[in-house]
This record gives C-alpha cells, structure tokens and sequence, in this order.
C-alpha cells in the first residue's frame, strides 16, 4: 500500500557485532537508498556502495545493501537492508540519518511481520514461527519496560507520564467543560509544567550519550601523523595485536577498533589511517580523496575523546593535521620522546595544554597516558545532576519526538492545537509507559475538578 | 395483519431519528409508542447540544436527521460553548422550551413520508423460525409483521427510583413495563449492566427571587443548529445562574446517612461527569460553592429545572437545603428529586450496525445502551434506523461511520468496543481526531456519505450541493492566489523572508492576517460570500494540522478494514492469555482496529489474533 509510511530498525542485536543489518520497508525505502549512495542500486544483489549522509557529506559507511523490491520482499514492500560494519557509532550515524528522512520513522515491535501479513507474505509455518518471535519481542519489550530500565529510569518516566497527563488533562477539562466553575486560568497553568517538562527532557537527552556510552563503549579515536607510532600505542594499551605494525607508514589504511577495559570503563580504541598532508591538501580536511584518512577524519569528529599522538622526531616541525583536531576532547601526546626529550615541553608550550610524554617502543609514560585517559573518562562520565541515564536509541526517539511537540504546543495559537500537540507529547511518552486512555484523562478531569451539571 | 419493513418502538430521542432515518431511507417505518403525546418529550433537562454534544446533533443534521430542526424551532437561549476558542472546539447549545420542542417533533413526524405514528406499548417480539426479527406483539393483543425492529425504550427494564429511604419500583412514570419484552431479552440472555441517574426537584419559577441570581445571556444572534436553519425565529431569553451555600452543605453532610448512595441502597454506577450534589460536597470538601444553572423549561412554562443539584436525600432534607440557597428561600416545589437505578444491555454485545450479535434483525438504540443524553440517543438512533432499513431491504452493506469521519463513529466504537461503566457521555476528549470532527464542517464531512446511502432527502441534497460548489470554487480561488514574502511585504503583509510563495488559503490559518486584508491584496477574493468566506478560514487554521495527522488516520483505517469473522472460538487461540481472551470474548470486535482498542489487547495478543484470522482465509490479496 502506497500510503504506509517508511520504518526502520534494526534487525541484528544491539551493541557489538560484526555486521549490523539495518533493514528500512516501505514506499520511500528507495529514496533515502538513493539519498545515500547517490546511485541506483540493483535490485536482489549484494552491492557494496558508500553510505555517505549528502547533508553533512560525511561517510557513514562502506557497506552491503540489498535492495528487495515490492511486491517480491519479506514485508511486500520496497525493502533495503543495509549490512553495516558493526559498530554502534556507524549504526547510530545511519538511525540518526533515516530518522530526518520525510516519511520515515523507528518501527514499532512486530511491525515488519504485520506488514508482511498484511501483503500476503506469510505462509502458515513462516506464520507461526515469526508469531512466537513477536510474542517473545514483546514481552521482551515489556519486561524491558519493566525491570530492564531499571527503578530509577522507569520512575522517572512515570513521573513524566504523570505530569504530562495531568496536563493535558486539564487542558481537556478546559476545553470539555467551559460552563463549569473551574478554577481560574487552568490552561494557563500548563504553561509552565510544559516548559518544565521540556528542560527535563533536553536535560535526559543532552546527557553525553553516557548511558548508550556505558552500554556500547565510549570512543576513543587515536590520530596522528603517519609512522606517529598509533598502532603500536593500541598494541600496547591493548597487550595483544590488533593492527598490523610496521615501520612504513601508511599500514593502517581502514579503522581498526580494539575493545578494552579502562579503569573499568568500556573503551572503543580506534586505530586509524595516519593523516598524511600530502592527502589532505590545500583545502584542508574538506577536500581529501583517501578513504582511510576520510574515516580517520570521520571516526576523530565521532570520537568522544581524541588521543592525538604527536612524533617527538619530526619537531620542530608540528603535524598541523593533526594538531587541528586539538579541542576540548582532545587528549595529546607525544612519541618518541626518548629520542626527543624536549618535545613535549615544546609541544604543552605550543599548544597551551597538558601534553603526556610517551615512548611506545620502551613502553614509558604509558601508565600516565592511561591515568590521563581515565581522568578524561570520568570527567565525560560525571553526571552534571543526579539521575538515571538514557539507554535506547528507541527512547531516544520517542522523547525526541515528545520533546519537538511540547515545544510546538507551547507556541500555539489556540487551546485546541495545544492540546493537539500534548496529546501528541502523551502518546510519544506512552511508547516508552504505557498507552495513556481516554479514561485516565477523564479520571484526572474528575478527580481533579467538581464538574456536573 | 400490517406489514413493516422496519418497527422503531420507543417515541424518545433515539426513537424519533430512528423512525424518521428509516423512513427517509424509504423504508415503510412504523413508530410505536405508548402515547403520540409523549413524542419528543424532554424528560430530563431542558437543553441541547453542548461540547461533543452540539457536534453530535450537526452530525445528525448533516445526515438530514430531525434534532437540529426541531431545537431550531424551539430553542429560547443560544449559546455557543468555547466561543473564546476555536471552531474545532465550538459546541453549540440551546435551551429549549419543551412544549415546542415536543410540538416541533410531532409536528417533524406527523407529516413524515414512509412514516406511521402507532400508539400503543409493545409487548414482546416475534422470533422467526429463521431466528430473525419476524414482527412485535403489542399489549393490546395486535401483532405486526417486520423486516427489523429498533428498540429505543430507554430505562424501561428494572427501573428502581430512590429519593431517602424510599424505593419506588418504575418503567416511566405513568407507563405499564413490557414484561414480555424483558422475559424475551433475559431468555436471550442479553447481558445486561447496571447504572444510576439522578435528577433534580423542578421549582415552580414564579417562587424564585430573581434579583438576587447572576443573569446569563445567550448570543445575539443566536447560531442555528441545522445547517437548514437561516435564522432563530423563537423569542430569546436568559437565564440565571445561583450558588449553594455553606450552610447547604452542612445540612447535607447533616444527612448523608439518609442519602441511598451514602446508605448503600444504590449499586448501580453513577455517572463521574454529573456527580449528585451529595457527592460534591463530599469530594470537594474545601470547595465555597457550587453552581446551580436556573433553566427554563419553557416560554410560558412556570418550572425551573435548577441543574447543579440532583439528589436523592428524603424530601424534608431537600426542603431545607433549597431554603439554603440565594433566590430559592421561597421556592415551591412541583417535583422532588430523585435518584434512579436500571439495567441497561451491554453494548458490546452489538455490532457497528447496532444490530444485537444475538437477534439478527433486532437493533438498540439510546439510553438501553448505557449513554445518557439526547444527543447521544438522537445519534445512535439515526444509525440504527438507517441500517435497520438496509438491513429490511435486503443491502448486505452496513452504514458505518468510523472514529476519523464523526462523533457518531466514536460514539459507537466506544460501545461496542469498550462497553461503558457508567451513563456513557460524549466528551471532544474521545475523539482522537478532534480537529477534524468540528461542528462547522459536519455537512462537509457527511452529508455526501448521507446522500450516497439514501438518508439524504432532496431539499438538504439541493443546499448542500450549492455550498460544496461554493466551497470548492472559494478554496481553489484562495490556493491559487500566491505571492513571494517580498510581494507581501510590499502589500503590509510580513512574514518570513524565504522566498517560499504563499497561497490566500495559507495566510488565511495565521491568526495576525485577516479576510479584508487579503481581499486587497487579491480583490477577486471579494466575491466570496461571508458565509464561505469564513467557512474557508475556519479550514485554514487547521489544515497544516490535518494534513500531519493524515498517515495517523490511514494507519488506523488499514485496521479497520481488517474485518474479524464472526464466531472466533477465542480459546482455540492458544497465545493468548486468558485475560485477553476474557476481554476479546466480551466485546467480540469486528475489526482488528477495534480489537485492538480494547484496554488491555497487547500488540502480541493482536499479531495472534491476525494470525488466527489469516488461518481461516489462507490467501488475501494485497
């Protein structure tokens, strides 16, 4: 049917794998495909295209995608599955991307298998299987309600669910009942619980990320100058080989990820293409061609700290590449400084930050270099105000979207259309809670006031 | 023996859009009821329409029912609720002097083509030996052969009236029960609920000492409720406004082991939206006072029906307690106040036909269905008629409107689907699809549905078809008619500088610009009527927001049209719990839209039930 709108989710596990696949279904399933690969792509066929956001013309990834079209798909309509690298932050950047795509939106549990009902698409067996699965995804979903968030989040929910149906409930018994004797300005006094209700929310959702960083690791890019020493400095925080180390420079040409323990936070430790100035040219970071030190530059603007590795040998002569990037998530450092013992003075001097000498080869300062990023982590962690953190992409959206129409129904023009939009808050709210009825209003509107001609 | 297609028993509020729906549809309609004199009568406040109430009765008119003409004809105050806020949110009322609105009904329904006024009470119905509706016996010994019959008798089974320790067994007042009625739907086991209504003493008006209440206008002019209605033609007057005291509330908590809700003698439900003055002044314990509306029953009527206080306290405590109260020291009471208990069928033991699951070719209507209110009757009433008399003429489509098209559909889909707990009343609250239900676009939303189905005689079809013309050529001259911002700036008219061209029709929905203004700067606008003009306008402001909710509407729509067969052995389904089961079991839901509203239906449980469904018909086609 040409009138559903596009969903998407998800169809691999959450967290880390090594290939999330992403499946998006409906009428514009082709043209967020078309949006980023800038092409079209042949229908059942594995095609390797390059995912690149053409807003920000950022590479998400180099991925797989297959394209099933309607009516011969798993739901019957236009289907694309992208098959990503799987890495929360690469499958983040493409949720995000489909998330701003007109027509799309995050699929609710199930919602693949009822459009496949709906098309014809099941025979029985296929039927019955896929029904237990829903059965389980739900409960799932309802135990995740539940228990999984946790005490503390779920009440804070609650309490949000609470506020914002006594709202609209007044708002409805302003609207419902105008000859009753209600007390004055009722809708007025939404007003300020909706403003309230809108700093909490932008509070929850701006909190860093620290509960998707908890759950998925918190990134920590290394950058540098080619034959800086990254990879051997992964290697070594990592004890074990997951690059390839060698003198010539250039070796890593993709992102080498290295999953780690530090200071008992989970760390991401991305090991990327050195930035070679030759490559980046004139423009700047802009105007590069190499696709490893594009997702260098990328994996760096994702990176929740940067660890720049600055070579003692080549100064006084400073990487200005790399030295770019030096911002408040950065973390420096300098290798090498056996041979150079004056670099990193030069370079805190230069630079007018702390600057943590290092020799990767005689494994020095590396215990520094560790306090230093353990520091950084929880300096990330801190919580600026107590209270529970956020820990779905699925929350994630539905707050998102609560948030946006509380925003738009605060500047209203008529009772009604705020109302319009609280109700659309309450329902955004009630993905996560729990539908709020009718009868919950109305039982609100007549405990809260005496009304009754 | 006399020959119907469609027999509407019960001459109340259902009961007259019933006869005259079925009528009007062509069927040969009888409407059979203890008196002719009673028609139309207003047994309890005299008013009509309200919020989701006044949406109802333009819905009824959008469909060429008969409420909105007769309340044109006997309305003495108009007042449009909400007058502050938006059409969406309008709600017409009108109090109405009874005797002309019971003249103005029989008057509508005496000369009604295709429609015979039988008097008399109905004793039991005729089952054929197909198990349908084959004609009703009257308790003079008469029988009638018909196709359907449209049950709108209101609170006729097991009516107890309570007023202190009195308890006073009731049909109506004055009217003998239809046993044979009743033992016929207990033998057919039709699950019954119980609820709890009470009504106020009426005071003698020339008693009440005016001076000393708050006087309520109505609008001048006052707005119609028929989009048939030109102009309001009844003298106009106010009304008054009073308020109980302290002391009333003292004397009442004084006495409050005497009232039957307090005593526990009453079990039914009250309604939570019309709490018995007992239960205000229990509840809101800290409240000063309470208002109490004066209404007028009539013109030269001299009772007040004061609503605010319904109870059911003993006659002597009544007495003291209006003696408490500003204006009514002195008042005389012609009636007192009393409290009414009655079974009433469940509804979801209906279809969306409101035909009964059990009796094919047996519909209810009205109070029987657990609502309370004209309108409510009035509207359930024109749906049953209609579908009883495409039912008696062999049509096997059923007339139905859904939740996103009127207050009608979600009148009815709360019914079938959700049953009720307590005297069922429209709120604009129920419908999800608030800004697209408005009084003021009712003809546009409905009465091409009307005229397709046949309820739509042809006066109404000839009005209404010259306004969607005007309407169309209006609307397509206000989008046609674009400027750039700059343009616009150039005219006075400032908006964002985005080069983005904007229509008449666009600028119409801002609150700062207003018709003049855009008729000088597109003088063709000037050629557009007031009325379409402002009809125009009405649909700006809300458009941007009807077209955001439109994949809402479609979404829920898909649902609806994924029918549920009927007879699903809920128990074979072996995932569901057995809560779902119990809840699926009770409603048996037609559509999985409606299936899924039902609280406490889990999407698994949905997702099961589409399975089941799917089983039984193995391929659709998509």
């Amino acid at each position: 049917m040409a009138t559903h709108e596009t969903i998407y989710a998800l169809a691999s596990a959450p967290g880390r794998s090594g290939v999330a696949v992403l499946r998006v279904s409906g009428p514009a399933a082709r043209d967020s495909l078309r949006l980023l690969t800038g092409r079209d792509v042949v229908a059942r066929a594995a095609t390797l295209c390059r995912l690149r956001d053409p807003a920000s013309r950022e590479t998400i990834d180099e991925a797989l995608v297959l394209l099933f079209t309607a009516p011969a798909s798993y739901t019957g309509e236009d289907v694309v599955e992208y098959h990503l690298h799987g890495s929360a932050a690469v499958v983040r950047s493409l949720l995000t991307f489909l998330s701003r795509q007109g027509g799309h939106r995050l699929a609710e549990p199930g919602e693949f298998t009822r459009r496949a009902f709906e098309h014809g698409k099941m025979d029985l067996t296929e039927a019955e299987a896929v029904a237990d699965l829903i059965d389980a995804e739900t409960e799932a979903q309802k135990a995740q309600a539940l228990e999984q968030l946790g005490g503390a989040l779920s009440a804070l929910y609650d309490g949000w669910r609470h506020d914002l149906t006594r709202a609209l409930a007044h708002l409805e018994a302003d609207i419902d009942f105008p000859d009753e004797d209600l007390p004055d300005g009722v809708a007025g006094q939404v007003r300020p619980v909706l403003a309230t209700l809108i700093a909490a929310l932008d509070d929850h959702l701006s909190d860093n990320r620290r509960g998707e960083r908890l759950r998925d690791g918190i990134q920590v890019a290394v950058i540098g100058a080619p034959n800086a020493g990254k990879s051997s400095l992964v290697n070594a925080l990592t004890r074990r080989d997951v690059a390839i180390v060698s003198a010539q420079a250039g070796t890593t040409r993709d992102v080498i990820e290295a999953h780690l323990n530090i200071g008992g936070y989970p760390v991401i430790l991305a090991d990327t293409a050195g930035l070679r100035p030759d490559q980046i040219g004139s423009e700047g970071h802009e105007g590069i061609e190499s696709e490893g030190i594009r997702r260098a530059l990328k994996r760096a603007a994702d990176a929740d700290i940067r660890l720049l590795l600055f070579d003692a040998t080549t100064l006084p002569a400073i990487d200005p590449h790399t030295m770019a990037l030096a911002d408040d998530r950065a973390l420096v450092a300098v290798n090498k400084g056996d041979i150079n013992p004056d670099a990193a003075a030069a370079l805190r001097a230069h630079l007018m930050t702390e600057v943590i000498n290092i020799s990767v080869s005689r494994e020095t300062g590396l215990g520094d270099l560790t306090a230093a990023l353990v520091a950084r982590i929880e300096k990330l962690m801190e919580r600026r105000r107590p209270g529970p953190s956020l820990t779905r992409e699925r929350h994630r959206a539905a707050l998102t979207e609560c948030r946006a129409a509380l925003d738009r129904a605060l500047a209203a023009p008529l009772p009604e259309l705020m109302a319009e939009d609280v109700r659309l808050a309450v329902r955004a709210l009630g993905r996560i809670t729990g539908r709020v009825d009718v009868e919950d209003l109305l039982d609100v509107i007549f405990r809260d006031f005496c009304i009754g001609k | 023996m006399q020959d119907f297609d469609v027999i509407v028993v019960g001459g109340g509020h259902a009961g007259c859009e019933a006869a005259a729906a079925a009528a009007r549809m062509g069927a040969k309609t009888a409407l059979l009821t203890h008196k002719l004199e009673t028609i139309g009568v207003m047994s309890c406040n005299p008013a009509i329409g309200g919020l989701g109430k006044g949406h109802l009765v333009r819905e009824i008119d959008a469909l060429d029912g008969v409420m909105g003409r007769a309340i044109d004809r006997a309305g003495i105050q108009f007042r449009m609720l909400n007058a502050t806020k938006g059409p969406a949110v309008r709600g017409p009322r009108a109090q109405a002097d009874r005797k002309l609105y019971r003249e103005a009904m029989q008057d509508i329904l005496n000369n009604y083509p295709n429609l015979t006024l039988l008097a008399g009470a109905a004793d039991d119905l005729i089952i054929g030996t197909d198990g349908r509706i084959a004609g009703l016996r009257t308790m003079a010994g008469t029988e009638y052969k018909c196709r359907a019959v449209v049950l709108t008798t209101g609170t006729f089974l097991r009516g107890l009236i309570h007023r202190g320790d009195e308890r006073i067994p009731a049909g109506r007042v004055g009217e003998a029960p239809a046993v044979g009625l009743a033992q016929t739907l207990e033998r057919l086991e039709f699950p019954l609920g119980r609820l709890k209504t009470g009504t106020p003493a009426r005071i003698k008006a020339s008693t009440i000492d005016w001076s000393v209440c708050e006087e309520q206008p109505g609008d001048n002019p006052p707005v119609p409720f028929s989009f048939l209605t030109d102009k309001i033609r009844v003298p106009q007057i106010s009304c008054h406004i009073t308020y109980t005291t302290e002391k009333t509330h003292e004397i009442i908590r004084a006495n409050l082991h005497r009232a039957p809700m307090y005593s526990g003698a009453i079990k039914g439900t009250g309604p939570r939206y019309c709490p018995s003055i007992e239960d205000k002044v229990v509840r809101f314990a800290d409240k000063e006072r309470h208002q109490i509306f004066l209404e007028p029953e009539g013109l030269d009527d001299d009772t007040v029906y004061p609503n605010g206080i319904s109870n059911a306290l003993p006659i002597e405590v009544q007495a003291e307690m209006l003696k408490s109260i500003p204006g009514l020291e002195r008042a005389e009471v012609k009636e007192w106040a009393y409290a009414i208990e009655y079974d009433f069928c469940d509804p979801r033991d209906l279809r969306a036909t409101l035909e009964s699951k059990r009796l094919p070719g047996l519909y209810l209507a009205g109070q029987i269905n657990g609502t309370t209110g004209y309108e409510e009757a009035g509207a359930q009433g024109l749906m049953a008629g209609i579908n009883a008399a495409r039912a008696a003429g062999a049509s096997d489509q059923p007339f139905v409107l859904d939740r996103a098209e009127a207050y009608i559909g979600v009148l009815i889909d709360d019914l079938i689907t959700r049953g009720t707990g307590e005297p069922y009343r429209m709120f604009t609250s129920r419908a999800e699809y608030r800004l697209r239900l408005r009084a003021d676009n009712a003809d546009q939303r409905l009465t091409d549905r009307g005229i397709a189905t046949g309820c739509v005689t042809v006066s109404r079809e000839t009005a209404w078809t010259e306004k969607k013309e005007l309407l169309a050529a209006a609307r397509m001259m206000a989008v046609g008619a674009e400027m750039t911002p700059n343009a616009l700036a150039e005219q006075g008219v400032h908006i964002v500088m985005d080069g983005v061209r904007r229509s008449a029709f666009d600028l119409l929905g801002r609150p700062d610009i207003d018709w003049e203004t855009l008729c000088r700067i597109w003088p063709q606008l000037g050629t557009i009527g007031p009325a379409i003009a402002e009809q125009l306008a009405i649909d700006a402001v809300y458009a941007g927001y009807i077209d955001r909710s439109e994949m809402d509407v479609q979404a829920f729509r898909r649902d609806e049209a994924l029918l549920l067969p009927d007879g699903i052995d809920y128990d074979s389904i072996g995932s569901l719990s057995n809560e779902v089961k119990a809840k699926l079991k009770a409603a048996r839901p037609e559509t999985l839209g409606a299936a899924s509203r039902i609280p406490g239906v889990t999407p698994a449980a949905i997702v099961a039930l589409l399975r089941h469904v799917k089983k039984r018909e193995p391929r659709r086609v998509a």
